[in-house]
């Protein structure tokens, strides 16, 4: 039972972690009915930025990075990939809007290997390392269940963000720009909204959460290298279909979901099945219910 | 006055030619109704001058200013207001949220924009028990009325309302109409597209015929309703 609530604990750190990158997939598939296959790169790219903004700092060397600090690492994180986000929007999306179905999806993945080649030159195709004194090693035990500081961090930082986005979405009268420039662009232009400003958004909010997403499995795993833009892009875009692709809700839930069965799956079964279990997930998923859990029918935009 | 004037205007779906060259204008407080069967181009109108449409050529001038090309969020701003054929109301949104998306713009007038609530509130009481409904659950009728009161809540001086009777039963369409009238009497100029001609030329202070793209004859309500071609085409008298 203990073994199993630590995994469990364990899949739901993870699974916020895909979450917040599943949101990303989901808030731009919701408003563009676009998948965003760049989208994991910005989680790459984040967790690079973080990387280079702790060694310029000279963070986790001889003692751990001050709260301060770590906050910095993470504004400069994210608000660098947010403006990456528009740019790729502006560059990559915004000229083919009227084009094909097809033509976002050739340029998407043309921006993504654009991405990935860009950062293997700049750091290189080796695994980089993150200091490993820049988190405090803490741990707690709660009933028998470890529970590391960073862990808690990860737990925290993704529930207070996705918290934030809700608000924000639901509560606002921004959010309702947003949900209504989901629903309908036009009739959304007849209330006065410029939705061109409303997907420049999206594609602020989205980045920012895979940034910070980044930031954080960078401290986790202390180890990037330039393709876990792709090993969690898939992953988290599993979440948000099993959640229900353009559900900001379905997003967060679908990663937690995952998160926790895949932990279990590599507990369990065997640690080489942990990749395997999101793919099966997936193509059941897509068989099952393509919905997901939490979308409705999406109304195919003509 | 002149408060909208159209010149000239053609309008292209890739090559199908929608528009071929509409002229007309609608004065200041006076409600014009464009009449037409199906496909003759009348929701075509109104969306080339709320700016969802870019025309290829001509001119569309409000208020003595050219908005022609002008993006609809702009256009919104200046005073007109279009409520779409088919009520295109937000689903999932709750009627309050649709009403308060009706007034984007007005983020600034804070108290002018409680005023318009409380004016669609009177003219739609109904809307006001079912403000926090979501807007898919309302009734066709009051999904309309929500539609007409979302366009209300930008304060337009110009209001752009397509076949707001699409299937309503004939009590509520009578209903609607009332309170349209009551809307251009309080000083909103209307443009009202519809396919219950009789009813609009019974609104309306002055009329336009369409045909497949061109404007084929215009007229005081009055003498539109006396028309023979009208009478034959339109209300359905032989
Ligand atoms: N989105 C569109 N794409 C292509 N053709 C369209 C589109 N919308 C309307 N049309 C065509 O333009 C003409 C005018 O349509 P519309 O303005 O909707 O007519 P009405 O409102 O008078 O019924 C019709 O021939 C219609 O088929
Ligand atoms: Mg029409």
């Amino acid at each position: 039972m203990q073994e199993f609530l630590q995994q469990v604990v364990n899949g739901l750190t993870v699974g916020s972690v895909y979450s917040l990158v599943a949101l990303g997939y989901t808030m731009v598939y919701g408003i563009l009915r676009l998948i965003n296959f760049a989208h994991g790169e910005m989680f790459m790219v984040g967790s690079y930025l973080a990387l280079s903004t702790v060694s310029v700092l000279g963070m986790g060397q001889v003692a751990s990075g001050s709260l301060g600090g770590i906050l910095l690492v993470f504004l400069i994180s994210m608000t660098a990939v947010a403006g990456l986000g528009v740019l790729v929007e502006r560059v990559a999306y915004r000229p083919l809007r009227r084009a094909s179905r097809l033509a976002p999806i050739v340029s998407a993945l043309g921006a993504s290997i654009f991405l990935q080649n860009a950062i293997m030159l700049i750091y290189g195709t080796r695994f980089k390392v993150f200091p490993e004194k820049l988190i405090p090693q803490i741990s707690w035990e709660v009933g028998g269940v470890k529970i590391t500081l960073m862990r808690v961090v990860i737990l925290v930082v993704s529930l207070l963000l996705m918290a934030a986005l809700y608000t924000l979405v639901q509560k606002t009268q921004l959010g309702a720009a947003i949900r209504a420039c989901a629903l309908d662009h036009d009739t959304a232009r007849l209330m006065g909204i410029d939705v061109d400003r409303i997907v420049s958004l999206v594609f602020i909010i989205g980045p920012a959460l895979g940034a910070a997403a980044g930031v954080m499995v960078g401290m986790f795993y202390y180890q990037i290298n330039f393709v876990i833009g792709w090993t969690y892009g898939i992953r988290a875009f599993t979440a948000a279909i099993l959640g229900g692709i353009g559900n900001i809700p379905g997003a967060m839930l679908g990663g937690l979901i995952l998160g926790v069965l895949e932990t279990l799956g590599a507990g369990y079964i065997s640690p080489g099945w942990k990749d395997a279990i999101s793919f099966f997930l997936l193509i059941l998923i897509l068989i099952v219910r393509p919905t997901g859990i939490l979308g409705e029918r999406v109304a195919e935009k003509v | 006055m002149a408060l909208l004037e159209v010149e000239n205007l053609h309008i292209f779906y890739g090559h199908v030619h929608a528009l071929k060259g509409i002229t007309f204008h609608v004065n200041e407080g006076e409600m014009l109704t464009l009449l037409g069967a199906n496909g003759a181009g009348k929701s075509t109108i109104l969306r080339a001058v709320s700016g969802l449409l870019r025309p290829r050529q001509g001119r569309i001038v409000f208020d003595g200013k050219d908005i022609t090309g002008l993006p609809a969020h702009q256009i919104v701003r200046l005073g007109v207001s279009h409520a779409p054929e088919g009520r295109k109301i937000f689903p999932t949104l709750t009627v309050e949220e649709n009403l308060n998306l009706g007034a984007y713009s007005r983020w600034r007038d804070r108290t002018g924009v409680e005023e318009s609530r409380r004016l669609v509130f009177r003219l739609f009481p109904r809307l006001a028990e079912r403000r926090h409904q979501l807007a898919g659950t309302l009734s066709g009728g009051e999904q309309q009325m929500l539609a007409i009161s979302r366009a209300l809540m930008a304060r337009p001086r110009l209001l752009l309302l397509d076949e707001p009777s699409l299937g309503l039963a004939p009590l509520l369409v009578r209903a609607i109409f009332k309170t349209i009238k009551e809307i251009n009497a309080q000083g909103v100029t209307t443009l009202l597209v519809e396919q219950n001609a009789r009813l609009a030329l019974k609104l309306a202070h002055r009329g336009s015929v369409l045909e497949t793209g061109n404007i084929v004859l215009s007229g005081t309500a009055r003498s539109l309703l006396a028309d023979e071609r009208v009478r034959k085409a339109y209300l359905g008298e032989r």
